[in-house]
């Protein structure tokens, strides 16, 4: 795959310009209207460049294509860095590695929409958290890609898990916590290399307790009405700024030479949600927090993409099924906070039963290596009480729920012919706990292999230190 | 049979006692037909029969028959353990950790205990604990608990207990004592290591000094420790109580084998021992324990880049005795964890001890727990299948000859969702 240069969007349906404004052009007056002043939407493009490019057929082997389907003993090829051929058998290109699978499975690479990884690397200290503004409540003006460290090891522990892609999030001190990013686990010298081309972005914001705890004191938010306020008053501002902006462009289409407004870049932000650009990526705990957002989204009309934590969704699966926002959940966490002492361990499969879009998640550096045992505990708990759920089924909450939540299932969350071929071949049944990782590919190249240890990726932090190379 | 009857019989009579709650409702049970992991030199046994009667062990094996009048488990296709027990945990300490009221698990530097030695948490376990029940179900029969933090050289004086149903968990009060000398303990005494050791040194040398004879409330005692402290160090210093010593990196772990080369009577166990596996041969011949905190593998500070999931395999390799569990809420997690460690190189019956009898020897309550064996306490756990496995369960829960519901706050929240009429208040429905 040739590098790849994403100067719009996927979402985005207006052409957007680089052109940067700038205090020479706004106070220059001429009878002449000034050029129509707009806002480059993508000012970090994407330099993401995959590996080499392997052409494998896997045979022999049990698939689970990530929506809900299961092949036993099936085959498939991979070549160009996108999925050719998956079925009971498929052409044997020249040159093609063939991989016996015996025992094995393929499975989509994990994609986490939960993950601090690179703004709260590790070791963890205080130079190292950049995952949290805490400054003021709304921060819609910082992207996370900004403090991510392309070195953390945490990234190199992930690929041996499995995960090929993941959304990284600003932390949830804020009402509005900042921009979130899309990134393939291909980390290399500077953050925008990581970015999944195309991948709209995300927005975080939080509910319930973190903000009020961090704001209590120091002007507010000071309760959860509060909060509600904070958000309200925040999208009732941008509504503000949307409207500046399509009053400059009337008036410059008429003619009138119209002077810009001044540019907000909490506002652009935010702005792009109400459009529809950016997607909402809410911390959410409680039933009652999540039942007065849905309130909040018809309010500004704009759609909430998933409840993050959302440790009650099973209360409310069928208010978020039918106001088709997905639910990303922990498969037991619960009672280290008040607003988590009601998580039970079957969320995850009631929400699913319930016809809305479940997902599991980490938010944490060790579970991001183990999605598929949260997913397996998770299973076979709801399968304990009836709700009679596929391990092909239960893989989606991991593949294909999380690429859609992300805005990325056109090009990744499942093995379908023509995306990309982001893909794990495990030891054995990934619902086993003595499963691995053995080959990870994104976009078809090699990016882990387990009985390799000379291939190994390692970050710079841990080059010439205790560890370097071994087994993590 | 005789003698069970008579048991039964002395049992009653005793239950004058203020701790026989338990016992009145034990009853007679035989697990039958299962594979049962002993964790004694019995080894695993298939299509075996565990015999309990009067909250005890009295039976194992594959050639026992079962007397009339007993309870009977069918345990075929299933695996049977003895319950685990969590190694490091504080639980009935806490309920909800962020926030929401008093924590017992933590506490500020208090004057009574400067160095935190005397803090005693056998009175401060909540047997009304949710935690309790949520953890009871998945197979963990009891745990040591202790603080997690006192702001001072050491935290406090964990207890071991049980998981039951009793108003009375503590069932080894004074159970260990817990310090540090890592990262976390270098910031507690002031921001380094160098006074980490001072003091550690200098309490060790007055707990040596202290006599109980010839120390009472009013004589004069001038130290680093309090009184109480010196008292409850004397007896970590004899080798009486065990000292946990959370140590992550090499360094830190070769200066707690030399501690104990000073003090040579210390009973030590390591807490996390993250780069333990680079000194594993050390550690197995100065006879530490370990207690693992498997899953951390991330070089969180500088005191831990080492880290890797193989090191439990690794120690184990070289004789150390691995124990595998440190959470509170969700110790019942521990048994991922030791599957994971199992994954990563530890034989599965070591990962299976690490979670049951090495424990137990850890605490010295391997005469009662840890292993099911004729006379031991009758905790036992019936796994749909292997219990390392993710997809399997705690099925049924005995603890002291008890059979344990299998309900927790969890699964009635989970049931009253389940159940939801819609065309009622949620309150109004009740699992």
């Amino acid at each position: 795959m040739k590098l790849q240069r994403v100067k719009s969007l996927s979402l985005l349906t207006s052409i957007a310009v680089g052109v940067m404004l700038s205090t020479g052009c706004q106070e220059q007056a001429t009878t002449e209207s000034s050029p129509l002043v707009t806002i480059d939407k993508d000012p970090f493009p994407s330099t993401y460049q995959p590996l080499p490019s392997q052409t494998v057929v896997f045979n022999n082997v049990t698939i689970l294509d990530g929506i809900g389907g299961q092949i036993e003993n099936g085959s498939a090829l991979i070549q160009n860095g996108k999925i050719q051929q998956i079925g009971e058998s498929v052409d044997v290109p020249s040159g093609a590695t063939v991989i016996d699978g015996e025992g094995k499975w393929l499975t989509p690479g994990i994609i986490d929409v939960h993950s601090h990884l690179g703004v709260y690397p590790t070791p963890d200290g205080g130079s190292h958290a950049d995952g949290n503004e805490i400054t003021k409540p709304v921060t819609a003006q910082v992207w996370a890609e900004h403090s991510i460290w392309p070195q953390d090891p945490g990234f190199r522990r992930a690929l041996a898990g499995g995960v090929t892609s993941m959304q990284i999030l600003p932390g949830s001190a804020n009402l509005v916590g900042g921009r979130t990013v899309t990134v393939k686990n291909l980390p290399n010298r500077v953050a925008q290399d990581m970015k999944f081309p195309g991948a709209p972005y995300g927005i975080k914001m939080a509910c319930g307790e973190n903000p009020k705890r961090v704001y209590g004191e120091k002007g507010g938010p000071y309760t959860r009405m509060g909060n509600v306020a904070g958000y309200r008053q925040a999208w009732a501002d941008a509504q503000d700024y949307m409207r500046q902006w399509e009053r400059y462009e009337a008036d410059h289409k008429a003619g009138k030479n119209p002077k810009p407004p001044k540019r907000d870049l909490k506002n652009d932000t935010l702005a792009g949600v109400l459009k529809g650009e950016i997607l909402v990526h809410m911390h959410c705990y409680r039933a009652d927090d999540m039942g007065t957002m849905l309130d909040v989204m018809e309010e500004f009309d704009y759609q909430i993409a998933s409840f993050q934590h959302a440790v009650e969704s099973y209360k409310i699966a069928d208010k978020l099924a039918e106001k088709n926002v997905c639910s990303a959940m922990w498969a037991d966490w619960w009672g280290f906070k008040m607003e988590a002492y009601d998580g039970i361990k079957e969320n995850v499969p009631m929400v699913h039963k319930a016809g809305a879009c479940a997902i599991v998640h980490s938010d944490d550096d060790q579970g991001i290596q183990r999605l598929n045992q949260e997913t397996a505990k998770t299973l076979a708990d709801g399968n304990r009480v009836g709700l009679d759920i596929s391990k092909a089924e239960a893989w989606t909450w991991i593949s294909s729920n999380a690429a859609k939540s992300l805005g990325i299932f056109e090009q990744t969350g499942s093995l379908e012919v023509g995306k990309q071929a982001d893909v794990v071949l495990w030891s054995a049944d990934p619902f086993s706990t003595y499963a691995q990782a053995e080959k990870v590919y994104i976009d078809g190249g090699l990016a882990f292999d387990r009985t390799n240890p000379e291939q190994w990726p390692v970050s710079d932090f841990e080059l010439g230190q205790t560890g370097e190379g071994d087994v993590k | 049979m005789s003698f069970l009857n008579k048991m039964k019989k002395t049992t009653l009579a005793l239950c004058l006692s203020a701790s026989c709650a338990a016992m009145v409702s034990a009853q007679d049970i035989a697990i039958v037909g299962g594979t049962v992991h002993t964790m004694s030199e019995s080894g695993k046994l298939d299509n075996a029969t565990v015999l309990i009667s009067d909250g005890k062990i009295v039976e194992v094996g594959t050639n026992v028959s079962v007397p009339s009048g007993f309870e009977t488990i069918d345990a075929r296709g299933k695996q049977v353990t003895p319950g685990f027990i969590g190694a490091f945990t504080s639980l009935g300490l806490v309920e909800v950790n962020s926030w929401a009221g008093t924590v017992d698990s933590t506490s500020a530097n208090v004057t009574v205990s400067p160095t935190g030695a005397a803090l005693d948490v056998s009175y401060a376990v909540n047997p009304d604990s949710s935690l309790i029940a949520v953890n009871r179900i998945e197979g963990f029969t009891s745990a040591a608990t202790a603080m997690s933090n006192t702001g001072t050289l050491f935290n406090g004086q964990g207890a071991m207990m049980s998981l039951s149903t009793d108003s009375q968990l503590i069932e080894k009060p004074r159970a260990f004592i817990v310090t540090g000398v890592d990262n976390g303990a270098a910031d507690r005494a002031g921001g380094s290591r160098a006074a980490v050791w001072a003091s550690l040194q200098q309490a060790f040398e007055e707990a040596q000094s202290f006599s109980a004879a010839s120390v009472s409330p009013t004589s004069e005692w001038h130290g680093l420790t309090s009184k109480a402290d010196a008292q409850a160090l004397s007896k970590v210093v004899k080798g009486e109580v065990p000292l946990l010593v959370s140590a992550r990196r090499a360094a830190d772990i070769r200066q707690v084998i030399a501690l104990k080369q000073r003090f040579s009577s210390l009973d030590i166990t390591l807490l996390y021992a993250t780069e333990g596996w680079r000194l594993a041969d050390e550690i197995a011949a100065a006879d530490i324990n370990v207690i693992l905190d498997v899953q951390s593998n991330l070089p969180y500070g500088f005191d831990q880049l080492g880290a890797t999931m193989a090191n439990a395999g690794r120690l184990h390799k070289a004789g150390v005795s691995v124990a595998i569990g440190m959470d509170t809420h969700n110790i019942r997690l521990a048994r991922q964890e030791a599957g994971n460690a199992v994954a990563n190189g530890l034989p599965w019956e070591a990962g299976l001890a690490s979670l049951t009898s090495n424990v137990a020897k850890i605490y010295g309550v391997d005469d009662s727990l840890g292993s099911l064996e004729k006379g031991k306490k009758a905790n036992v756990v019936v796994w749909s299948g292997d219990p390392l496995e993710l997809m399997e369960t705690a099925e049924q829960v005995i603890i002291e000859g008890e059979v344990m519901s299998m309900e927790s706050r969890q699964t009635k929240l989970r049931d009253r969702y389940l159940s939801r009429d819609a065309s009622k208040p949620v309150q109004h429905t009740r699992p």
